[in-house]
């Protein structure tokens, strides 16, 4: 196996493009050399890109925010001001592993390691982020609910490489929110994660919304007849109730060692609610 | 005379016991100095790896090393044709004693494979990756046969059978027919019959619970290192040096004189560090290949096919007096033994029932093989898992009976002059005390918010002595050389030396205790069933008593005075009678000093069948918060007060008791093997398989109830074990106490709580 951890990004590209055999991206390398210790994947090519700059950088862009894919869970919750404009996305972070697994772990590596229960990926959906993709044939944008397909399979061509994600401006009464069900309190695997944000007009009246639902399907959805049910409303406990029921009839999920079906379902349910309250309230204290 | 007639431990005042001197193993155990068993190198060491079934149940028809041996840098392959055949024969292993026919087939299949995991062939090779590698050419040929997880399902009569050869022990007339239990056995006190006639409330209900892994965190690791002439040593993370030795070279075919085990540091065992597994592939590995050889298992492969403990079926009944007095107590049990034949079901019978004072008692139990790894002792082997059943129908019954929990255990408890149903009378036990202990807690009295509920159980354990041999050298500057043959698996080292200073009259520090390879010791049992604490420690007492009366022997000489008019007091020699004030004392320092001239080295060296062993008892209360709209239980609080008869260094007990909570804890809530319907264990990692982690728990309070063992010099009993085994119970019925339902199968995870929840709404 060979390593390579070039400073710049079309270096990166370089060598991935070159690469007969398998190559990777690594990152935090805490999903990757997991694998590759567990002999699920065996690369030819490690390509580091924790030395590219532009990856490594949270910055304000056009009233919003743009993140490098390579920064990790415990830079962004360190950093004040995007924590605040951001509270659930850095809540999604905040719950990856432990202390030490957040000092490695990045969103970049969250997002394209394609697990459906990614704890940062709902709160980005909600968020409404779009992508910055480089490649061989130049850079792309794309919604980050469309870079994933099934477990383990992203819409990413060969040597292509997430270098950004985009954090949308919004107005000042808006805030995010993300739940997840573990059976324990760290270190697990979410059995369902829902990821809220919202933004509120003057008079309390909902704007916009976006919920993203996690763990329940092939890939994190975005569940838009969720939002539906809060545009418009005063987000009161009729409107939560009908967003709660079609974030569980979003839910597709299946029966495996983490959770049954018709839990999962039920609690697709129940964290939506309890997300959207706490993002709620959040928004209205902005 | 014996020392406890000696030396019985009322009014004695200590200097050392219950101290909380600093722990000798800390200091490397933070820093990384400390070797555990993968820590060991050796220069021309191979690495060895194991194939293994991905089957549940198959027969192994043929296996084809020849790519894996023509391959660089592989030296050795090794596959069942390398260990002979053993007999029908049982050899002791901690509390569940293994059939060496059993030990060879699960070190490495046989006719048959039995389970996910089960090894097929090894390879030792210049480097883990070769060596991985190598393991992918071996050709292996299965004829799969369909298999048999739970118990009872194992049990019925169209159940694939694992062993044509295994009939029913304990049934008469003799079973014509094999069958997957191997064996049943009874323990039976008056008329269970009529103990139910006279019952005016009756609770009855069926439990069942999952395997669960030890969960230590250091996986079995070993080197073994053969030498041409056909001696061997072996290093390795084990709770009993001497049962390796005895296992590996009776598997290997070696004299036990030729072959010296090394206990390494210990990682954690829990009783799952009491058999073989990789050790004898190692040492024949090293055979064949004339270079050392290290075995690490990875987690996987230590939760595929290292011993878990029994998952358990029962039913269990009582009958009871309106007033509260338990007329009769019934229990059938059905434990997975796993592979091969052994469940705890000779303990859990025996335990059943015995906190309490009953006149009427029968428990059954039937040991069932299935197609998982063969179950090793864990914390309390089998006691834990009906104690599930029995304390939470206890619990029922409290309820049904309108008693509170706590008093109606208090009302029926076992006490001193107890006939116990499994035989003996017991002597001064710590039933009723801990029952109390825990009703004066404060935490028993924290009133309860919407959604919580409060639980209580109890718990028993025997404790066993056994075999010991211990030596104690004094040095020449005046410390003490302790050598005893036990790793240290709980705080041991502290523990002995704490002893050795009390009654040398020096202090703990002074001591230092080395664990002994099996070369430099007679023969000791392994640390389990909490016999090190009591037997090693009676052991090392008598042993510096030994050192006592050479010291005096020594002092007497150089004042010339008859050895009996002098006495040891305070870590001096002093003339007494007679010749009181004659002399001025000598110190051990002095007299350690002298020894030279004097007769030559002092020491002590003590080997025995230590007996006396004294039961701890224990009863915990569990305060639970439910979250009604996920079926999540939060622990709030945990008490646990249990009979330590002495705690020599209180820090430890305090701390045995809070692992065994944290334990239970894991065992009532997340805690299990999930199979899919292949019989593949679907989580053998931690991320999976979830065990608590700090953030799930509270800090566990404790209490340390002293009722003395009169077989100790001290009064010590074991109390490694017995605070495991309330646990899931008294989880269980705070979650009654606190949503009004009761669950009956464990782990009580989310999915399950939230059903009962609605079910009951
Ligand atoms: C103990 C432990 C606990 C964990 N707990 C959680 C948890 O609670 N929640 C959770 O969601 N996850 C958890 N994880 C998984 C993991 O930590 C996260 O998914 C993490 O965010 C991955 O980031 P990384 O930088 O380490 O990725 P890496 O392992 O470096 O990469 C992951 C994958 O993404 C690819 N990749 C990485 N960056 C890019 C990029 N910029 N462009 C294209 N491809 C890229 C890699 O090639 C690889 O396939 C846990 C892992 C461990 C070991």
């Amino acid at each position: 196996m060979r390593y390579e951890a070039p400073e710049s990004l079309d270096a990166a590209i370089a060598l991935l493009n070159e690469e007969s055999g398998t190559a990777r991206v690594l990152a935090g390398g805490t999903d990757l050399i997991v694998q590759i210790r567990a002999d699920m994947v065996d690369p030819d090519l490690v390509v580091d890109i924790k030395k590219i700059d532009e990856m490594r950088t949270i910055s304000e862009e056009n009233g919003g925010w743009r993140v490098g894919a390579a920064v990790t869970g415990a830079e962004m919750n360190e950093h004040a001001a995007f924590k605040a404009a951001w509270p659930g996305v850095c809540e999604g972070t905040d719950l990856i592993g432990s202390t030490q697994i957040q000092s490695r772990a990045t969103i970049g590596g969250n997002l394209c390691n394609a697990s459906p229960a990614a704890d940062s990926v709902p709160a980005m959906i909600a968020a409404g982020v779009t992508l910055t993709i480089a490649g061989p044939n130049g850079r792309r944008e794309l919604a980050v609910e469309d870079l994933n397909q099934a477990p383990g399979k992203t819409a990413l061509e060969k040597a292509e490489i997430v270098v950004s994600f985009a954090f949308p401006a919004r107005g000042a009464v808006a805030s995010d929110a993300y739940l997840r069900l573990t059976p324990r309190t760290e270190m697990d695997i979410a059995v369902v994660g829902v990821g809220v944000s919202l933004e509120l007009d003057g008079d309390g009246t909902c704007r916009a919304a976006r919920v993203g639902l996690g763990a329940v399907a092939i890939k994190a959805l975005l569940v838009d007849e969720a939002a539906q049910a809060l545009i418009g409303t005063k987000v009161d406990a009729a409107a939560i109730d009908a967003m709660a029921a079609a974030t569980s009839a979003a839910a597709k999920p299946i029966d495996d060692k983490r959770g049954t079906k018709e839990y999962r379902i039920k609690i697709a349910g129940v964290l939506a609610k309890r997300a959207a309250g706490i993002a709620l309230e959040r928004a209205r204290q902005n | 005379m014996s020392i406890a007639e000696a030396d019985r431990p009322e009014g004695k005042v200590f200097k050392q016991i219950g101290k909380r001197i600093k722990r000798p193993d800390g200091v490397d155990k933070v820093t990384g100095r400390a070797r555990y068993g993968a820590d060991l190198n050796l220069s021309g060491m191979l690495h060895g790896a194991t194939l293994r079934s991905p089957h549940a149940h198959a027969v192994l028809i043929s296996i084809d090393t020849s790519k894996a041996e023509a391959m660089t840098g592989v030296k050795a392959v090794v596959t069942r044709d390398d260990f002979a055949e053993q007999p029908d024969e049982m050899a002791a292993a901690g509390e569940l004693p293994v059939n060496y026919m059993h030990v060879v087939r699960n070190v490495m299949a046989r006719e048959k494979v039995l389970y996910d995991g089960h090894p097929v062939a090894a390879v030792a090779a210049t480097s883990m990756s070769i060596a991985r590698k190598a393991l992918k050419l071996i050709e292996v040929k299965y004829e799969v046969l369909p298999h048999v997880i739970e118990p009872d399902e194992a049990m019925k009569d169209d159940a694939p059978i694992l062993d044509e050869t295994l009939f029913t022990d304990g049934v008469d007339p003799k079973p014509t027919k094999p069958s997957n239990v191997s064996k049943i056995v009874k323990i039976k006190k008056g008329d269970i019959e009529a103990g139910f006639e006279q019952a005016e409330v009756i609770v009855e209900r069926t439990y069942h619970t999952k395997p669960v892994h030890q969960g230590y965190i250091e996986p079995q690791a070993c080197v073994a290192s053969y030498s041409e002439d056909g001696s061997g040593e072996l290093w390795v993370t084990t709770q009993g040096p001497f049962m390796y030795r005895s296992f590996t070279a009776r598997l290997c075919g070696m004299d036990v004189s030729k072959l010296k085990v090394t206990p390494s540091e210990m990682g954690g065992g829990f009783g799952g560090k009491n058999n073989v597994y990789g050790e004898p592939v190692a040492m024949v590995l090293s055979r064949k290949s004339n270079r050392p050889v290290k075995m690490v298992m990875n987690r996987g492969e230590v939760f595929r096919a290292t011993g878990p403990t029994s998952g358990g079926h029962m039913t269990v009944k009582l009958g009871a007096t309106k007033d509260g007095r338990i007329t009769a107590a019934k229990a059938d049990l059905a434990f997975q033994a796993g592979a091969f034949p052994g469940a705890p079901i000779g303990p859990a019978t025996m335990t059943a029932f015995a906190c309490y004072d009953l006149e009427n008692v029968l428990a059954t139990g039937y040991d069932v093989i299935s197609n998982r790894p063969k179950v090793a002792a864990y914390r309390a082997p089998g006691a834990q898992v009906i104690a599930f059943a029995v304390e939470s129908a206890m619990d029922e019954l409290a309820k049904k009976l309108e008693i509170e929990p706590i008093d109606l255990r208090m009302q029926n408890a076992a006490k001193e002059g107890t006939k116990a149903a499994y035989g003996p009378v017991f002597g001064p036990i710590g039933m009723e005390e801990t029952l109390q202990a825990v009703k004066d807690h404060p935490n028993y009295n924290v009133p309860l918010g919407p959604n919580q509920g409060r639980g209580v159980a109890s718990g028993f354990w025997f404790n066993i002595g056994g075999e010991t041999s211990v030596t104690m050298n004094l040095n020449e500057d005046g410390t003490v050389a302790l050598l005893v043959g036990n790793p240290d698996i709980g705080g041991s080292r502290a523990s002995m030396s704490m002893m050795a200073a009390e009654e040398l009259g020096i202090e703990a520090e002074d001591v230092r205790v080395s664990i002994a390879d099996t070369g430099s010791l007679g023969f000791n049992f392994l640390s389990a069933g909490s016999r090190t604490t009591f037997a090693v420690g009676k052991t090392t007492i008598n042993a510096a008593r030994e050192v006592i009366k050479e010291m005096k022997a020594r002092a007497a000489k150089i004042w010339d005075i008859p050895e009996d008019a002098v006495v040891w007091e305070d870590g001096h020699a002093r003339p007494a009678s007679t010749n009181a004030g004659d002399f001025e004392p000598l110190s051990i320092v002095e007299i350690a000093k002298k020894a030279s001239t004097t007769g030559g080295p002092i020491s002590g060296h003590i080997q025995t069948n230590v007996t006396g062993a004294g039961p701890s008892l224990a009863t915990e209360a569990v305060d639970v918060e439910v979250d009604p709209e996920t079926g999540q239980v939060k622990i709030l609080r945990v008490t646990v007060a249990q009979d330590a008869g002495k705690a020599i260094h209180p820090s430890y007990v305090e701390g045995q008791f809070q692992g065994a909570a944290v334990q239970g804890i894991g065992w009532a809530l997340n805690e299990e093997y999930i199979y899919d319907d292949k019989g593949r264990l679907e989580n053998p990692n931690f991320l999976d398989y979830r065990i608590p982690v700090a953030s799930d728990l509270p800090m566990i309070d404790t209490v340390i109830v002293e009722v003395p063992n009169p077989n100790h010099p001290y009064g010590v009993r074991g109390i490694g074990e017995t605070s495991i085994v309330p646990v899931m119970a008294a989880v269980n019925n705070a979650i009654e106490n606190a949503i009004g339902v009761r669950l009956s199968d464990l782990p009580m995870s989310p999915p399950k709580v939230l059903k009962a929840i609605e079910e009951n709404s």
